[in-house]
C-alpha cells in the first residue's frame, strides 16, 4: 500500500495542470520538458553509436576508425584488420540484442512490480536459469550454446513466476524488501542445488563456469538467429505496454478506476518480461545489474512516463552492455573479464545508492 | 511463525528462558510454567540428538568401531586402525562439526531475531558470500591451502559484514527503515561478490575450481584438532557475549521502541549483537565452509520446537543437530547408494533439504504480513 501511495505521488500532476480524472488514461503524466527529452534521446543515441564502433575497434588486437569504416565500404579479405573487425560483428550484435532486451525487461519490472529495485539478477530468474543450464549439461550432456537456450528460458520463467508468487502473497502485496529477499532466498537455495551437481561432476563444472559468469564472447550467428524471433516478440510486446504500466503506477484501486484489467496488463507486462530476460540469459548468460541501473539513469530525462522510460531504457541499456564487454576487453589483456563482471562491478554501487537514497529507503 | 506463535512469543519475551541460568519464579504464572516446562523438555532431547548423532558419525562408517573401544581410545589407548580413524579422522570431524552448527544457528538466531525478519540470515544478506569470496581469492590468486583459507574466509566475512553496516548506515530517518536498509544492501553486496567468485572460478586450473567448489559447499572432510581449537577459542569468547547481549536482544525483537521502552540501549546493543553474530558466522565458516541454510533454518526450527518463543540456546542446539544429521548422511548414508564411495560435502544435503522449506517459509511468513 506504501508503494503504491509513494508511486502516487511521484506522479501525481504538477501545479496548474488538469487533474488526474479529468483526461484520458495513461495522459495524466506531467510532460517531461521537451527539450531535455530531446537531449537526452540525442545523448542516449550518441552514447550508443559510440559503444557500437569501440565494440568493433577495441581488444586484443585494436583497429583504428579509418581501417574499421574501410572494412564496411570497402571489404579486403586479406587485410588482417578488416577480419577481426567482421568477426567483432556478430559480438556486437549479441551485445545489442540482449541489452536491449535486458534494459526494456528491467523498465518493464519495475513498473510492474512497483518497485525500484526489481532486476533479473536480484529477482533470482538468473539462478533459475543457471540451474536448468546445469541440468541439461550433467544430465542431457549438451555442450552447445544452442542447447542451452530452451533451458535457459525454461528455468527463467520459473524462477520469476516463483519469486513473484511468493512475494506477493500477503496483504501488502510485492514490496521491493519482499521481493528481493524471495529473490535472494531462491537464489541461495537454486545456488546450493547447483552446487551439489558441480561437486560431483567436473566435466560439468569445466563447460558451466564459462557460461556463469555471463559474456559475449564466441557467440555466432546461429545463436543470435535462434534467438532472434523470441526477442522481437519479448520487445514488440514489452514495448506497447507503457501506458499499461504507467495506469499500473498510479495503484491498482485507481488503474481499475481508469477502466483497466488490472489482472490482464500485469500477465501480458509478465510474459514480455519473462520472454526478453530468457532470451538475454539465453544469448549472454546470466547479466545482472543492467537491467536495473538503465531506467534509473533514463528517468533522469524522461520523468516517471513509462511510454518514454520504455523505448529509451531499450536504447541505453546495449550501450552499457557493449560498453562493460569492451572495457573487460581490454583492462585485463592478453585475457579478458567478461561483460557480466563489468556490469555488476558497475550496477552494485548503483544498486547500493538506490537503497540508501530516500526514495527507496522509506519503502 | 503461525499467528498465534507470534503473539505468544512476544508474552514470553519477557521472560527469562533456557539461555539464563535463574529458573522460574515461584509467583510466574500456569502456562508459562508449563512452558518452561516444555522448553527444558526440547533442550533435553536435542541435547540427547546431538550425543546420538555424535556417537553415530564416530562410531559407523566403512570401519565400524564399538563403543567400549571408543571410551579406551578417549582415555589414550592404542588401537592399530581404529586409533587413526577415530582419533584423527572421525572425532575432529564430529567436534568441529558440533561447533560450527552452534555458531551458526546462534548468528542466524541473533540476526533474525534482532532484524525482525525471519528470512534475514547471515547466509542471505552477504556476509556468507564475503567469507567465500575471500577464501576462493586466496585458493585461486595465491594457491592458499588449509589455515589461510580459513583466515581469508574470515577477512572476508569480517570487511563485507563491516561494509554492510557502514553503507546501510544512517542517522536520519525511522529505525524500522534501518533493518530494510541492511537487508538490502546486504543482498546488493551478495550479487556482486557472487560476480566476484564466479570471475575467480574461470580464472583458475579445473581443479583448483573443484576444490573451491567444495570449499563453497561447505564441508567437514578436511576438519582437524587445529581447526577445532581455534573454533572453540572463539566460540568460548562468543557464547559467554551472547548470552550476556539475550536480554536485549528480546527487547529489540519487540521493536526499537519498546527495547528503549524496557531500558535497552537500542544502538549499541544493536552494534553488539551484530558483531557478535558476525563473529559467530565468520568463525563457523572459516572452520566449515558456509554450509547452506543453517544459519537460515535453525530459529525458526527452535520456534516451531517451543511453540513460539524464541530462545539463543535451543537454536544453537537445533544448528548442531542439523549439521551433524546432514553430515552422517552427506558422509556415511548417502555415499553408499548413490555416489559410489565418495563423500559428498555437508552442505549439498543441508542445501538440498533447506531449499524446499525455505519456500514454505517465505509462503507462511508473507502470508501474516511477516516477510518484510
Amino acid at each position: 500500500m506504501k508503494a503504491a501511495v509513494s508511486a502516487q505521488e511521484r506522479s501525481v500532476p504538477t501545479a496548474g495542470s488538469p487533474t488526474a480524472g479529468s483526461r484520458a488514461p495513461g495522459r495524466d503524466l506531467p510532460a517531461a520538458k521537451p527539450r531535455r527529452l530531446a537531449a537526452g534521446t540525442l545523448l542516449v543515441m550518441t552514447v550508443l553509436l559510440a559503444a557500437c564502433l569501440a565494440s568493433l575497434a577495441f581488444g586484443a588486437r585494436p583497429v583504428g576508425i579509418g581501417a574499421l569504416l574501410e572494412a564496411f565500404t570497402a571489404f579486403d579479405p586479406a587485410n588482417g584488420d578488416h577480419a577481426v573487425v567482421h568477426s567483432r560483428i556478430p559480438r556486437t550484435v549479441t551485445g545489442l540484442l540482449a541489452g536491449a532486451a535486458l534494459g526494456l525487461a528491467g523498465a518493464a519490472m519495475q513498473g510492474v512490480a512497483r518497485n525500484p529495485l526489481a532486476d533479473p539478477g536480484i529477482l533470482g530468474v538468473n539462478a533459475g536459469a543457471s540451474l536448468a543450464v546445469v541440468t541439461g549439461i550433467y544430465a542431457f550432456g549438451i555442450t552447445q550454446l544452442s542447447g542451452y537456450i530452451w533451458l535457459a528460458f525454461l528455468g527463467a520463467a520459473a524462477a520469476a513466476a516463483v519469486v513473484y508468487t511468493i512475494a506477493s502473497l500477503g496483504r501488502e502485496g510485492a514490496t521491493p524488501v519482499k521481493l528481493a529477499l524471495a529473490g535472494a532466498a531462491l537464489s541461495a537455495g537454486l545456488g546450493s542445488l547447483l552446487h551439489a551437481v558441480l561437486v560431483t561432476s567436473r566435466d560439468t563444472l569445466e563447460s558451466f563456469r564459462f557460461w556463469q559468469v555471463g559474456s559475449l564472447s564466441g557467440r555466432d550467428w546461429d545463436a543470435v538467429g535462434q534467438v532472434l524471433p523470441f526477442l522481437l516478440a519479448g520487445l514488440l510486446v514489452t514495448g506497447c505496454t507503457g501506458r499499461l504500466l504507467n495506469n499500473l503506477a498510479l495503484g491498482d484501486d485507481a488503474a481499475r478506476g481508469l477502466g483497466q484489467q488490472v489482472a490482464l496488463s500485469r500477465a501480458v507486462s509478465a510474459l514480455g518480461i519473462v520472454v526478453l530476460c530468457g532470451s538475454a540469459t539465453a544469448l549472454a548468460g546470466p547479466i545482472a545489474f543492467v537491467g536495473l541501473v538503465i531506467p534509473h539513469v533514463v528517468r533522469a530525462f524522461t520523468g516517471p512516463d513509462y511510454r518514454r522510460i520504455l523505448p529509451l531504457s531499450a536504447l541505453l541499456a546495449p550501450a552499457l552492455l557493449l560498453g562493460a564487454d569492451t572495457l573487460g576487453r581490454v583492462i585485463a589483456l592478453p585475457g579478458e573479464v567478461q561483460a557480466g563482471i563489468m556490469t555488476a562491478a558497475v550496477g552494485a554501487p548503483v544498486f547500493i545508492w538506490l537503497v540508501r537514497s530516500r526514495k527507496a529507503a522509506g519503502l | 511463525m503461525s499467528a498465534t506463535g507470534t503473539v505468544a512469543g512476544r508474552e514470553a519475551a519477557g521472560t527469562p528462558d533456557s539461555m539464563n541460568t535463574g529458573g522460574p519464579s515461584a509467583d510466574t504464572a500456569a502456562p508459562v510454567l508449563r512452558r518452561h516446562r516444555r522448553g527444558r523438555m526440547v533442550a533435553a532431547g536435542l541435547v540427547a540428538a546431538v550425543v546420538a548423532l555424535f556417537l553415530a558419525g564416530v562410531l559407523l562408517g566403512s570401519y565400524l568401531v564399538s563403543l567400549p573401544d571408543f571410551f579406551r581410545l578417549l582415555a589414550g589407548a592404542q588401537i592399530p586402525g581404529a586409533s587413526f580413524i577415530v582419533m584423527e579422522n572421525r572425532l575432529p570431524r564430529a567436534v568441529v562439526g558440533i561447533m560450527t552448527g552452534i555458531a551458526f544457528g546462534l548468528a542466524g538466531s541473533i540476526f533474525q531475531t534482532m532484524l525482525r525478519n525471519p528470512l534475514a540470515s547471515p547466509d542471505i544478506i552477504g556476509i556468507s558470500y564475503g567469507a567465500s569470496a575471500g577464501a576462493v581469492a586466496a585458493m585461486v590468486l595465491f594457491g592458499a591451502a588449509g589455515f589461510a583459507v580459513s583466515a581469508a574466509a574470515m577477512a572476508g566475512a569480517l570487511l563485507v559484514a563491516l561494509l554492510i553496516y557502514v553503507l546501510s548506515h544512517r542517522h536520519a530517518g525511522p529505525s524500522n527503515a534501518a533493518s530494510s536498509r541492511l537487508i538490502l544492501t546486504g543482498i546488493g553486496c551478495a550479487a556482486i561478490l557472487q560476480a566476484l567468485v564466479s570471475y575467480l572460478l574461470t580464472r583458475a586450473d579445473v581443479r583448483t575450481a573443484q576444490a573451491a567448489l567444495v570449499w563453497l559447499n561447505g564441508s567437514l572432510n578436511s576438519s582437524n584438532w587445529d581447526r577445532a581449537a581455534v573454533l572453540a577459542a572463539c566460540l568460548l569468547v562468543l557464547l559467554p557475549a551472547a548470552a550476556a547481549l539475550s536480554r536485549s536482544l528480546r527487547g529489540l525483537e519487540m521493536g526499537d521502541d519498546a527495547a528503549a521502552g524496557l531500558g535497552v540501549t537500542v544502538a549499541p546493543a544493536r552494534l553488539g549483537l551484530v558483531t557478535v553474530a558476525v563473529l559467530l558466522a565468520a568463525a563457523a565458516t572459516a572452520a566449515a565452509g558456509p554450509v547452506a541454510f543453517v544459519a537460515f533454518l535453525s530459529a525458526p526450527i527452535a520456534r516451531r520446537l517451543l511453540r513460539g518463543r524464541a530462545s539463543l540456546a535451543v537454536s544453537a542446539l537445533v544448528g548442531a543437530v542439523i549439521v551433524l544429521a546432514a553430515d552422517f548422511a552427506a558422509a556415511t548414508v548417502l555415499p553408499q547408494f548413490l555416489t559410489n564411495g565418495t563423500a559428498l560435502p555437508v552442505g549439498v544435503v543441508t542445501g538440498a533439504l533447506g531449499a524446499p522449506f525455505l519456500l514454505w517459509l517465505l509462503v507462511s511468513a508473507n502470508r501474516v504480513g511477516r516477510g518484510g
